[in-house]
C-alpha cells in the first residue's frame, strides 16, 4: 500500500526523523492560511498524489505550474493552490492521463547546504532489507544506480536489531558528511531503519534527504510503501489508504479478493494464479494481440467471486473477446464453469469467448459448459487459446 | 532416486483441522504420501482422516518420526509454524500459506539456513516425486515418474508445464514450487546443486518470473556447475513496469528484474529458453538433443 508525502513525514516524525514543519490544504484559502501559520518568509507547495516526478510535472489545465514551487506570500500560496487543487498533475509515473490533485502540503522553507538520497527496501538476493545512500541526491536515482552504481552505499541491518552505530559511521565517510552532522545522520538513519522494521514497510524513499546551514539532516521528502501482508499488524493504517489513487477496477477486484491490473489491449483475460495469467498475457502477445488485463481469480475462487471477475472484464468497454485460461489445482474447473453460466445469464457475453479448461474436474466443467446454451469457442491447450481469441477479437 | 522427498518420507500437516489442511490431508493420502499426523494447538487428540491431531510438532515428530511437514495454518501465525517445525528436527518444510509478511520471513529464513533445513515457500504449491510423495496442492494425475526436474516461482504455470513434460513421455523425478514472495526458503540454486547430484534427473526445467534476480544468478550457477540440460521459461515478458503482477515479488522496479534482462542471461548461460508457454516442454526436449 502506497501513502502520500504528508502522511510519510508524519510517520517520520512519530519516530523522531527530523522533518519541516508543514501543513495539509485542500483548497486555496487553507493553504494561505497554512503559509501564515508557519510565520516563514517562504514556504513550498506540493502536490500530493502518490506517483513520482512531482517537481518536474505539469498541471494539464494550467501547463505553465509545476507540482512543487516555491512561494512567498500568502497570497502567492493560495494562487499557486488554486493552480493545482482540482486539476491534474501529469509526471513521468502518471501516465499522459495524468492523477488529479486532491490536497496540496505546504510545508516551511530551509537553506540547503546539501542534497543527499536516502532509501531502504528489502535486498531478495540477501533476504535482508539494506539502507542505500548516495551524495547525489535531489535527481533520478535511478540514473545515477544505472550509470554510477558506485555512488550509492549500501549498509544491511537485520530489523531485530536495526542499523549499528558503526555503519552510520562508515556511510558518511564515504557520503563526505564530518563534524557534527555525523550525529545528526545516526540519529536520522538508525531511526528511520526502525520505521523502517516497526512499520512493515517495503520502500522508504528520501529524495532528497537535505543538510542544512546549522549542519543538521532533514528530511524533505518522503515516500513509503507498506507490505500488504503486514496490514493486519497496522489495523490504523487503513484510514491512509486512498482510493482515488488507485484504478477503479483494480480497488473493486480487489474487494473480490481478485488480483487485477488494467492494460491496453482489448483480449480480457481470467486465469488462476499469477504466473499463468502473466504466461497468458505473454503467450496473446505472441499470436498478435495485446491483453486488456492481468487477472488471477486465486485458487480458492468461489462461483460469485469469478462471476465477478467476469463483471468487470465485460465492464470495459475495451476488450473485444475474452479468453478464460484455467489449470485447476485448488481450484476446480467446475467452479469456473458454472461461474461462466452464471455470467451469462446474468450479464450476458456480448464478446466472443474462448475457453481453456485443464486440471481438477475438467471433464465435468467441460460437460457442463457442452450441455449449456452459452455460445464457447473451447481450445485445446494454451497456443490453440491464444490463436483462437486473437482471431476472434481481430474480427470483432 | 528424485531429491527431498520419496516414498519413505513421512509427512505431516500443521494445521491439519482447518478447512484447506485437512481437504489436502486426503488429498495427499489418496496420491499415497506416507502422512503420519498433523498439528493444530489445542486440538491434539482429534483424528483427521484417522491421523492423530498433536498439540505441538514436538509431540508429532516424537510419535511418529515424522521428518516432513506441510504448513497450511492462517499467514498471521505461519513464521511461528515454520520455527516449531524447525525447532522440532523437521527437515524438508513446505509453507503452502500465502499472504505471509515480509518481515516475519527474514528471521526465518535465517533460521532454516543455519539449521541446514530445506523450507520451500511459503506462498507456493508445495513439493512432488511423482508415484511417491505429493506435499502440496497440485494435481496429482498430470504428473508421471520420469526424467526432468522442474522448478518454479509459480503455481499453475508449473502445473502447465508439468503436463506438457508429461505429454511427450519426460515425466519428472520432483517438482518444486519455489514461491512467489520476495523472500522464500529455497532458490533456484539450491535445487540446482541437489538435480545435478541426483541420477534420477536427466533435465532440468526452470520457470522464472518477472522481477528480482534469482533467475540470473541460477543462470551463473548453471553456467559453472551445472553438466545436465537445462531449459527455463520467463513469465511476464509483457507486463508493464512498476505494476505488482500478482504476486508479491513479481514486479519491474527501477527498469530491473525485466523478463528480457533474464532471458538473455539464461541464454548467454547455454540455458534453452522456450519463447512461449506453450513451448516449456519441447524445450527441455531441445535442450536434451543438444
Amino acid at each position: 500500500m502506497k501513502i502520500h508525502e504528508f502522511q510519510a513525514k508524519q510517520l517520520f516524525r512519530d519516530a523522531q526523523v527530523p522533518v519541516l514543519e508543514n501543513r495539509v490544504a485542500r483548497t486555496a484559502e487553507e493553504a494561505a492560511a497554512a503559509f501564515t501559520e508557519l510565520g516563514g518568509s517562504l514556504a513550498v507547495v506540493k502536490a500530493q498524489i502518490h506517483a513520482g516526478g512531482r517537481g518536474k510535472g505539469t498541471m494539464m489545465e494550467v501547463p505553465e505550474q509545476h507540482g512543487v514551487q516555491l512561494v512567498r506570500s500568502a497570497e502567492e500560496a493560495a494562487e499557486v493552490a488554486e493552480n493545482i487543487l482540482g486539476n491534474k498533475l501529469v509526471t513521468i509515473q502518471t501516465g499522459p492521463a495524468g492523477q488529479e490533485v486532491r490536497q496540496v502540503l505546504v510545508e516551511a522553507g530551509c537553506d540547503i547546504a546539501n542534497e543527499l538520497y536516502l532509501g531502504i527496501v528489502l535486498d531478495r538476493a540477501k533476504s535482508m532489507p539494506v539502507l542505500m545512500a548516495s551524495a547525489e541526491g535531489g535527481v533520478e536515482i535511478e540514473k545515477v544506480a544505472a550509470e554510477t552504481p558506485e555512488l550509492i552505499h549500501k549498509e544491511y541491518f537485520h530489523p531485530d536489531v536495526g542499523l549499528q552505530p558503526y555503519q552510520v559511521r562508515k556511510l558518511c565517510a564515504r557520503l563526505g558528511i564530518t563534524g557534527k552532522t555525523v550525529r545528526s545522520a545516526d540519529a536520522f538513519m538508525r531511526a528511520m531503519c526502525r520505521m523502517y522494521a516497526d512499520n512493515d514497510c517495503s520502500l522508504v524513499e528520501v529524495n532528497p534527504m537535505v543538510i542544512d546551514s546549522a549542519g543538521q539532516i532533514i528530511a524533505l521528502d518522503g515516500k513509503v510503501t507498506f507490505d500488504d501482508n503486514a496490514m493486519f499488524r497496522h489495523p490504523a493504517f487503513a484510514e491512509w489508504r486512498d482510493l482515488a489513487e488507485e484504478d477503479a477496477a483494480e480497488v473493486r477486484a480487489g474487494n473480490a479478493g481478485l488480483s487485477y491490473v488494467n492494460l491496453d489491449g482489448n483480449i480480457g483475460c481470467l486465469v488462476n494464479g499469477a504466473g499463468l495469467a502473466m504466461s497468458t498475457m505473454d503467450i496473446i502477445k505472441l499470436h498478435g494481440g495485446e491483453p486488456a488485463n492481468f487477472l488471477d481469480v486465486g485458487g480458492g475462487a468461489n462461483t460469485e467471486q469469478v462471476t465477478e471477475a467476469f463483471r468487470i472484464l465485460l465492464d470495459d468497454p475495451s476488450v473485444k473477446a475474452v479468453l478464460v485460461n484455467i489449470f485447476g489445482g485448488i481450484a476446480r474447473c467446475t467452479t469456473i464453469a458454472q461461474a461462466i453460466l452464471e455470467a451469462s445469464r446474468e450479464v450476458g457475453f456480448s464478446v466472443p469467448l474462448v475457453v481453456r479448461l485443464e486440471g481438477t474436474e475438467v471433464e465435468e466443467g467441460r460437460r457442463l459448459l457442452e450441455e449449456s446454451d452459452v455460445d464457447i469457442i473451447s481450445a485445446m491447450d494454451l497456443a490453440d487459446a491464444a490463436e483462437k481469441v486473437v482471431q476472434a477479437a481481430t474480427q470483432a | 532416486m528424485s531429491i527431498l522427498v520419496n516414498q519413505e518420507t513421512k509427512v505431516i500437516c500443521q494445521g491439519i483441522t482447518g478447512g484447506a489442511g485437512a481437504f489436502h490431508t486426503k488429498g495427499c493420502l489418496e496420491y499415497g504420501t506416507q502422512m503420519v499426523g498433523g498439528v493444530t494447538p489445542g486440538k491434539g487428540g482429534q483424528t483427521i482422516e484417522e491421523l492423530p491431531v498433536f498439540d505441538t510438532v514436538e509431540q508429532a515428530v516424537g510419535e511418529t518420526g515424522a521428518t516432513a511437514t506441510m504448513i497450511f495454518v492462517p499467514a498471521p501465525f505461519t513464521a511461528d509454524a515454520i520455527l516449531e517445525a524447525a525447532d522440532a528436527g523437521i527437515k524438508v518444510i513446505a509453507a503452502i500459506t500465502e499472504g505471509v509478511p515480509v518481515m516475519d520471513m527474514i528471521h526465518v529464513f535465517e533460521t532454516v539456513k543455519e539449521k541446514g533445513i530445506t523450507l520451500i515457500g511459503p506462498n507456493c504449491p508445495g513439493l512432488i516425486t511423482p508415484e511417491e510423495c505429493k506435499m502440496g496442492i497440485m494435481p496429482g494425475y498430470i504428473h508421471q515418474k520420469g526424467k526432468v526436474g522442474v522448478m518454479s516461482r509459480s503455481g499453475t504455470l508449473t502445473y502447465e508445464a508439468v503436463w506438457q513434460t508429461s505429454n511427450l513421455g519426460l515425466g519428472q523425478s520432483t517438482c518444486v514450487g519455489l514461491g512467489g514472495d520476495p523472500i522464500v526458503g529455497t532458490s533456484f540454486i539450491d535445487l540446482l546443486r541437489l538435480y545435478e547430484a541426483d541420477d534420477q534427473t536427466e533435465a532440468i526445467l526452470m520457470i522464472g518470473e518477472i522481477g528480482g534476480s534469482a533467475e540470473e544468478e541460477a543462470a551463473a550457477y548453471v553456467a559453472e556447475s551445472v553438466t545436465k540440460p537445462v531449459a527455463a521459461f520467463i513469465a511476464g515478458r509483457t507486463a508493464p513496469p512498476g505494476k505488482r503482477m500478482g504476486h508479491a515479488g513479481a514486479i519491474i522496479s527501477g527498469g530491473k528484474g525485466t523478463a528480457e534482462e533474464k532471458i538473455t542471461a539464461l541464454e548467454e548461460a547455454g540455458i534453452e529458453v522456450a519463447q512461449s508457454p506453450a513451448d516449456m516442454g519441447q524445450a527441455v526436449q531441445r535442450a536434451m538433443a543438444r
